[in-house]
């Protein structure tokens, strides 16, 4: 292994520009002329629009336009579209009501857009928003999803009955209810998996420019996939033709997923610039990062498992309801369907298992894919109902799942919920994480926290993942609108430095780095010689963008594809240069060998003989040495682990402390093990958050969003996490190139699931998330209900 | 309002409402430090005046007449890091690179106060900065760890 190729923790390439704050965020950029829009937000979850008077506003220092949904209308603007249609259980196409750019008659939650304002300064913008004169006539809003299918609930949209946009199931029904009467035990659980607010710490912004000259646009937008945006604006927005839009995603504070979607706000801003003729600038603040994100999770679920009386699991039932929010964002109608459904196989071989899955709209801000996206709230419900299982039998519930786990020579294994598993060895990964958590030795430890009056719990996750996402063949025949392969160009310059344009997006899972030791790896340059340029239409080929873990598994095959173009072209020219058969040269980490002599070249010899070829006849080999490429990946990969938490409780506060985390992963191959660690870190922390902290709550009768800062909605902070002790087993992914899966989002699909069975272990019996201190402390007290309210 | 930045004389007429932000961010066009929130919580656009770490979000410019002020910029020598700086990247301390200015410029701030700072000492002072990539693990280890 070299120190700068696969396998090695490089120090990240990126860091010094973050480090001296020579980052570019979009907030960062500013350009000759601009103007800064705000928009002005609904305060009612639910009302009809009587009234929109501007004038006075207008009329305000530095405003240089307002605009509302009738100038958008007027311009024959799309509105924002979801971009997966899914087919419900009776074979018709789930409801789509419309989701216009700015608000035409009707309000759907607090923080829907009605106007915006344009000015000279943001300030100006703000003062002529609170002077825009709406006269509302309030309606009575629905918040809670379980409550939406009501005969009495409030009508979110007139052209979806009953709230419900799909009624989605999946698996064989008649299978399971078969089952269900051969069982020895049933475990029945009911879960709440809570809503949560992704807040990537950069707040979503946008600088839309026109060009008069070129009549044609550049938006700089913090965006995870900017071509999906470029498609979506020209396609479906209609803003501008691709051709005439460029999309800069430059250096973007996080995203975990809110940051995929295509929001109003970065639609409106681009257009508006050509109206206004300046270029328009707007950044969220805070708050209304909290309105207007879309949020992510929020099932209502109640699960079923059939046991035999060995602990066998039979079969498996699961209804949820999910919650869409207002409208449906871009991706939202997969993330409770084919990627939860899916994924309710686990690691176990459960015979037979049907999910039901109702999505419904509320009076909330649009739910969509966050970190793990279906996949966390599929564990969730999978691991806390088999640690019920265990509990009810009064088996230890490491010796209960590893009696279930589908065996390794069972693969590739077909789930009874349409995914074909590619490879695992879920013992493997088990088996480390007990000795690495001192699982022997915990009823010593428990006891011992006893005498001291405290609760010890333990808790396991033992999670599967799908990611990779995925083969567009696939994902069309479920009704996805795009397919999702990922494009490449590696370039080869005259003097020898490699430029590798890549369609993935990093906005912190240092792809700069990653992607650089494969060009060390496989091309033999020096690991500073390398660029990697993402996140600009203007530069890149095509992109799918950064989201499901796909960045390395998609778009890392991606480059490999294109360098492997470019060490084919390279060995015809060492052919010509050494009057050499190809078939007699060796090629190995960037040098060709001749064969059975000393007379070799290297990559970059190469390079400069096709930029200056005047030794290879051009009329058989092109000049020039850049290659791109389209990898569409054959599956899904599959990442597994078991992660145990180790929690303590103190009965007197009903404050939780995790004293240990355990988490062993199998990635696959890993190219950077330092980056890895610190996503897996990353996405424990968010789990952590999700189970211990956070929860977005809105007043059940106003609607008003009662967590709309972080003085209410409780972030992690360093004092509130553990360190985490990480390890990995390798089992390569049998079907692209580098063997190597997806670590993103792992540690939010397993942590909430472990740090729950922990805490409900200490406990002895069941709270529901966020297992706040005073939610703990009533629990213990039996003072008050478990349930969430 | 006049203040030294990173070594430099700065005086630029402004609002009496300019935040210390918006001064570096918008005036002077030092845009390391970033604003993450609206309510003094994330800690992003920490800065340095006269040695202490402060919000500048939560501090006018004119109050900061006649005081130094440092900022993410203002750390490096040349093309040599700061030691804090160079231990968050040996360390993997940053991912998105949002929060990074505040932690580092909180994380000086902490060994300054507590030269041999324990892991708790940092979690605790670290209540104040807000990272949504990390899990604080690496974070901790950079502050604790910097060749100060």
């Amino acid at each position: 292994m070299s120190a700068t190729g696969i396998g090695a923790s490089v120090r990240r390439k990126e860091d010094v520009r973050f480090l001296t704050g020579a980052g570019q965020y979009v907030d960062d950029i500013t350009r000759p002329g601009q103007a800064f829009a705000v928009f002005l937000r609904s305060p009612h979850a639910h009302a009809l629009i009587k009234s929109i008077s501007t004038a006075k506003a207008a009329k305000m220092p530095g405003v240089a336009a307002i605009f509302t949904g009738k100038d958008i209308a007027a311009d024959d603007l799309g509105g924002l579209i979801c971009g997966w249609m899914v087919t419900d259980k009776a074979g018709q196409p789930m409801k789509t009501p419309g989701h216009p750019l700015l608000a035409i008659d009707t309000v759907r939650y607090v923080g829907d857009h009605v106007a915006v304002v344009i000015a000279d300064t943001q300030e100006q913008a703000m003062v002529a928003a609170e002077a825009i004169d709406v006269v509302y006539d309030a309606k009575p809003a629905l918040v809670n999803p379980a409550d939406a299918m009501k005969a009495t609930a409030p009508q979110v949209h007139s052209d979806v009955p009953q709230n419900l946009i799909y009624d989605w199931e999946l698996g064989d029904r008649a299978a399971v209810d078969a089952a269900f009467k051969t069982a020895h035990h049933v475990t029945k659980v009911d879960l709440i998996n809570n809503r949560l607010i992704p807040n990537a710490m950069e707040p979503r912004a946008a600088l839309g420019e026109y060009d008069r000259g070129s009549d044609s646009f550049t938006l700089y937008t913090t965006s995870q996939n900017p071509h999906v945006h470029r498609l979506v604006m020209s396609a479906f927005i209609k803003i501008a033709p691709e051709t005439k839009l460029r999309v800069i995603a430059p250096d973007v504070g996080g995203g975990f997923g809110s940051k995929i979607f295509i929001y109003a706000e970065e639609c409106v801003s681009l257009w508006a610039s050509k109206k206004v003729g300046r270029p328009v600038k707007w950044t969220a603040g805070r708050g209304e990062a909290f309105l207007s994100d879309a949020h992510g999770r929020d099932h209502v679920t109640h699960a079923e498992l059939a046991l035999d009386k060995n602990g066998k699991f039979l079969a498996f039932k699961v209804d949820t309801i999910a919650n869409f929010g207002a409208y449906l964002s871009t991706f939202s109608s997969a993330v409770p369907s084919y990627l939860y459904g899916t994924l309710l196989a686990g690691q176990y071989a459960t015979p037979a298992i049907h999910v039901s899955v109702k999505g419904v709209v509320t009076h909330t801000a649009p739910v969509d894919a966050y970190r793990g996206a279906g996949r966390p709230e599929a564990t969730y419900v999978i691991e806390r109902i088999v640690e019920e299982a265990a509990r009810d039998l009064k088996m230890d519930p490491a010796e209960l799942r590893r009696r279930n786990f589908i065996a390794p020579d069972k693969f590739p294994y077909q789930t009874p919920v349409a995914l074909e598993y590619d490879s695992g060895n879920y013992a493997g990964a088990l088996d480390k994480a007990l000795v690495m958590a001192d699982y022997a030795g915990f009823a010593t430890r428990k006891a011992a926290a006893a005498k001291q009056g405290k609760m010890r719990g333990i808790g396991f996750a033992a999670y599967i993942e799908a990611c990779g996402i995925a083969p567009s063949k696939v994902v069309g025949s479920l009704g996805a609108g795009v397919g999702l392969y990922e494009s490449a160009e590696v370039r080869f310059n005259a003097t020898g430095g490699v430029t590798i344009f890549t369609g993935s997006h990093s906005h912190g899972q240092g792809h700069e780095t990653t992607f650089a030791q494969l060009a060390v790896e496989r091309l033999g340059v020096l690991i500073d010689s390398v660029e990697v340029i993402h996140g600009d239409t203007g530069r890149i080929p095509f992109g799918m963008g950064t989201y499901g873990s796909r960045s390395l598994a998609v778009g890392g095959s991606a480059i490999v594809k294109a360098m492997d173009k470019i060490v084919a072209k390279g060995r015809k020219i060492v052919a010509h240069m050494m009057e050499a058969s190809e078939d007699d040269i060796e090629y190995d980490g960037g040098t060709y060998r001749i064969k059975g002599t000393d007379k070799q070249m290297t990559m970059a010899e190469v390079a400069f003989a096709a930029y200056v070829p005047h030794k290879i006849p051009t009329d058989e080999i092109e000049p020039g040495l850049d290659e791109s490429a389209f990898y569409d990946p054959k599956n899904f990969t599959f990442p597994f682990g078991t992660h145990i938490c180790e929690v303590e409780i103190d009965p007197a506060t009903g404050v939780t402390r995790i004293v240990k985390f355990t988490a062993v992963d199998d990635f696959g191959e890993i190219i950077n093990p330092m980056i890895v660690a610190g996503q897996v870190h990353g996405g424990i922390a968010q789990g952590v958050g999700q189970a211990l902290l956070e929860g977005a709550i809105y007043d059940p009768v106003t609607g008003q969003l009662v967590t709309g800062s972080f003085m209410d909605y409780t972030m992690p902070r360093a004092d509130d996490l553990p360190n985490y002790d990480t390890a990995h087993t390798i089992t390569p992914c049998p079907h692209n190139p580098l063997g190597v899966k997806g670590c993103g989002e792992a540690g939010a699909i397993a942590a909430p699931a472990a740090v729950m069975n922990a805490v409900t272990d200490a406990l002895g019996r069941h709270i529901d998330m966020p297992a706040t201190p005073m939610r703990v402390w009533q629990a213990i007290n039996k003072s008050a209900p478990a349930r969430a309210a | 309002v006049s203040m030294t930045v990173n070594g430099k004389a700065t005086s630029v007429a402004v609002e009496a409402r300019t935040l210390l932000v918006e001064y570096l961010r918008e005036n002077l066009r030092l845009t390391g430090t970033h604003v993450g929130c609206d309510t003094t919580q994330c800690g992003a656009c920490t800065v340095h005046i006269d040695g202490k770490a402060v919000k500048s979000c939560t501090i006018l410019a004119v109050q900061c007449e006649g005081a130094k002020v440092t900022t993410i910029e203002g750390l490096a020598q040349g093309d040599k890091l700061h030691p804090m700086q160079e231990s968050f990247k040996e360390h993997h301390g940053l991912q998105c690179g949002f929060c990074t200015p505040g932690m580092v410029m909180a994380g000086i701030d902490i060994r300054r106060r507590h030269p041999n700072a324990s892991e708790e000492t940092v979690r605790h002072e670290l209540e104040g900065n807000i990272c949504r990539c990390t899990g604080y693990h690496n974070i901790v280890k950079a502050i604790m760890h910097a060749k100060m």
